[in-house]
């Protein structure tokens, strides 16, 4: 063993062992976002990534975190210190399942997004080894970025096992305020949206900063009320530009969705206004991906898994 | 492979003799001591480009054969000046047929060697690709080539109220490709973060000639982040063409304020307590007695000479938040014993102060003739300890040192001022500066922070990963370029490069390899 390979504790040395050198793998999460880019196929045998918050350095902000932990877990202890991360939090939704699915949470416009939120990744390999990639301080630039390569790669390229995640403040004051028969433009003025949704007609904004400033917004937008919690989502995340968002319904148009066609509920959807995510209540159309990026997508799951043993059956390039 | 089609192209291919016969007057005015062995490629680029896009004499060689970097083992071939992404798709494709490698090039600026071309590849400068492409304010973002200047960018879009946020010190005259080549930094990445948050597609030539363009201007691009992962790639996975830069509004307000400190680890541990306070400004830039000394004299931007550290911090945001964060720094300085607490009181002041900063580097001249410029980043709490450790290794090597760094994320910048005349004394620079790394990695650090690796610390990755992490960059590498032709030699320890490099080696008659 290598001074580099005893560097990693004893759950990630067992979660390797787990993963083993062969044989198709995967690991269940929370399996909150189980089918995206396609499920496991049947043969493949199901491990559980370790779980605990390793340290958490508030005057560095940053955590390091087992892969398996719950993100409503680590922001739990991490509020204890006034701080968060950029992940989102679902029900039994963990760290490693919110880094290797990718997608933002609502307040990705004040939080940014999760792809930012990874310093350093410790993993298995194809071939069962632990590799690292990225660095234990908030800026680095050391070679290649694994990091940002394995965001949102669905556990195809490595299975996570522990992560260095950066942290931030919480803003001493943040609230959702709703307007009615809102233009998406009107959040344009307003300095401390951390997040804007609209359904099309109203629209739902997270104030979030020093209260003097959450008050200034809340003046400059007038007629906007109190609101307890953001609208409900309905159920199919689509990906667009934060152009194609605020003209939602001339983008699904053109990719061939008709919503106005629907009736009632079936054709709602909140749109990440800023962001370029919309929540609506039909699929998004697969995405058409240009042939170059299809051919490197298909290099690098051919190099990083030769044999394809890890989530047989799940593509990044088939998310929605 | 690559070397077997390349001698049967040179035995073989009639083309060669015609662009032979081409060259006597195309190349002409500029390939007047080009190597006898270039002739054909030179000829070849021509034929491509037009004669006033390539350059072949020893003059131009001479300067793009390094950065700004004390190496000095670079050695270009023929240097390219294509204008559009056809002349770098027919830069590669003639590289390509004459079995060299490619080497992109930005403004040179780079300080690891990261543009230091080995091997007599074909450099490709990206000088004359400057233009703004276009300004989308709808997407935010704007389409940009990859030669154009840093500060001219962010000119440019300031009628728009945004700006690239991104501000290295050399950002008067670094790319915005070289720039995405290092994932560069600079003192306001602290809040903002690193080009990587900044850029949202680019559009590249891969090893083979082919066109891609990695991410678009969604959410969450389709596949593997393939933009992140050319995002630092220092050259080595293709040559960007085109990048889709992020907007970043002008902030609404912004207080600038300069803390003076009577002992250095006062300062560094302002900043721990700004930081654990919940605060993160826009910059924390700090530093030491001897730069503040230097700093001073050349610019005058108002430190109190006698002060052991200065700290320039920050915020900015909207109005109400900077009050509270600017009264609460002031504070937390106070507590810690900051002799001079003084902000900015309007934009002149503000910028004469950041104008000190700025101009550090500039200032050592009055120092000493030379410099070697080091970058490491160590966890932010260890600051204090880490610092007392350099002037050790420094006092020790009887060097002098200036400090002069990104204090809030602990990306340190010791610089190492001396006289290349004094016999001897540069074997003392590299002891010290070697000590300086090794220090910061058993600190918990990283090699580089926003220099990147190039040449200069090619052979410390090792330090700081195992092999099975350096194979893995390897993967990231070779999946974009399985042929390793983009900037070979670079980053990776030779024991994880590729087999090829080898063959380009044998291949360069007159190769000098660093």
């Amino acid at each position: 063993m290598t001074d580099h390979e005893a560097a990693y504790d004893a759950a990630l040395q067992e979660f390797a062992a787990e993963v083993g050198p062969d044989g198709p793998v995967c690991v269940r999460g929370g399996a909150t976002r189980w089918a995206l880019g396609g499920e496991p196929t049947s043969d493949t045998r199901e491990v559980n990534a370790p779980a605990g918050v390793v340290a958490f350095e508030p005057a560095e902000m940053t955590v390091r975190v087992r892969a398996g932990t719950t993100v409503s877990e680590l922001h739990q202890q991490l509020a204890g210190a006034g701080q968060r991360t950029a992940l989102p939090e679902r029900e039994g939704g963990t760290v490693g399942g919110a880094l290797m699915v990718g997608e933002s949470s609502i307040a990705r416009l004040g939080r940014g997004a999760v792809r930012e939120s990874l310093l350093q990744a410790c993993y298995v390999c194809a071939d069962g080894q632990i590799a690292s990639g990225g660095a234990a301080t908030v800026k680095n630039v050391s070679g290649f970025d694994l990091c940002r390569l394995l965001v949102g790669s669905l556990g195809t390229l490595g299975l996570l096992g522990e992560a260095l995640l950066r942290t931030f403040p919480i803003p001493e004051s943040e609230r959702w305020v709703q307007l009615r028969g809102a233009d998406p433009a009107a959040t344009k003025a307003c300095d401390t949206a951390a997040s804007v949704l609209w359904d099309g007609s109203d629209m739902w904004v997270l104030l979030s900063g020093y209260e003097p400033d959450v008050q200034e917004d809340m003046n400059r937008l007038r007629d906007c009320s109190d609101a307890s919690a953001p609208p409900e989502l309905p159920s199919h995340r689509w990906i667009c530009t934060p152009a194609e968002a605020v003209a939602f319904g001339d983008y699904a148009t053109s990719v061939g969705v008709d919503l106005s066609g629907r009736n009632g509920s079936s054709g709602r959807f909140v749109a990440e206004i800023g962001v370029g995510v919309v929540h609506a209540s039909v699929p998004q159309p697969q995405r058409i991906v240009a042939s170059g990026v299809v051919e490197l997508n298909r290099r690098f799951k051919q190099r990083f898994d030769p044999s394809g043993r890890l989530n047989p059956g799940r593509d990044p390039l088939k998310k929605t | 492979m690559v070397s077997v089609l390349t001698a049967t192209r040179r035995v073989f291919n009639p083309l060669r003799r015609n662009h032979n016969e081409a060259s006597a007057s195309a190349s002409n005015a500029v390939a007047d001591t080009a190597d006898s062995d270039d002739t054909a490629l030179v000829a070849d680029l021509i034929d491509a480009l037009g004669a006033d896009r390539v350059r072949a004499d020893s003059a131009a060689r001479y300067l793009a054969s390094h950065d700004a970097s004390i190496y000095r083992e670079g050695n270009a071939g023929p240097i390219c000046f294509p204008e559009s992404t056809e002349h770098v798709v027919a830069c590669v494709e003639a590289a390509v047929r004459h079995g060299r490698a490619i080497s992109p090039r930005g403004a040179g600026t780079g300080l690891a060697g990261g543009a230091a071309p080995l091997g007599r590849p074909v450099v490709v400068s990206t000088t004359r690709m400057n233009k703004l492409l276009s300004v989308d304010v709808e997407n935010g973002i704007a389409w940009v080539q990859p030669g154009i200047v840093n500060l001219d960018l962010s000119r440019a879009l300031a009628p728009h109220g945004v700006h690239f946020a991104p501000d290295p010190s050399s950002q008067s005259v670094c790319t915005i490709g070289g720039n995405v080549a290092n994932n560069s930094g600079g003192p306001h990445c602290l809040a903002y973060g690193v080009t990587s948050a900044h850029v949202l597609a680019i559009e590249a030539v891969l090893s083979d000639a082919s066109v891609v363009t990695l991410g678009d201007l969604t959410a969450e691009p389709a596949g593997y982040d393939l933009r992140g992962a050319f995002v630092g790639s220092e050259g080595m996975c293709g040559v960007a063409t085109a990048v889709a830069v992020r907007l970043t509004p002008n902030p609404p307000a912004v207080r600038t304020m300069m803390l003076a400190f009577q002992d250095v680890s006062h300062a560094a541990s302002t900043v721990s307590a700004i930081i654990a306070a919940g605060i993160v400004p826009a910059a924390i830039e700090m530093m030491d007695q001897r730069c503040v000394a230097a700093v001073e004299d050349f610019a005058q931007a108002g430190y109190p000479k006698d002060a052991a550290a200065v700290l320039l911090v920050e915020v900015d945001g909207p109005a109400g938040g900077v009050a509270i964060a600017g009264e609460k720094i002031a504070e937390i300085a106070e507590a810690n014993q900051a002799a001079t607490v003084r902000t900015a009181a309007d934009e002149d002041e503000r910028a004469r102060l950041w104008k000190g900063r700025k101009s550090a580097f500039g200032a050592v001249a009055n120092v000493m003739p030379d410099y070697y410029l080091h970058d490491t980043v160590v966890p932010r709490t260890k600051l204090v300890e880490v610092l007392e450790r350099i002037y050790e290794i420094v006092d020790r090597h009887d060097l002098i040192v200036l400090n002069v760094f990104h204090a809030g994320d602990g990306n340190l910048h010791p610089l190492l001022a001396y006289d290349s005349r004094v016999p001897g004394v540069r074997e003392r620079v590299h002891a010290a500066g070697r000590e300086i790394i090794e220090l910061s990695l058993d600190m918990g650090g990283a090699l580089t922070g926003e220099h990147g690796i190039g040449v200069e610390k090619r052979d410390y990755m090792n330090r700081m990963f195992s092999a099975v992490d350096l194979q893995q960059q390897g993967l990231l590498r070779s999946s974009f370029d399985p042929y390793c032709r983009m900037n070979p030699g670079k980053v990776l320890p030779s024991s994880h490069s590729c087999s090829d490099i080898s063959a380009l080696r044998a291949s360069d008659a007159a190769g000098v390899w660093g």
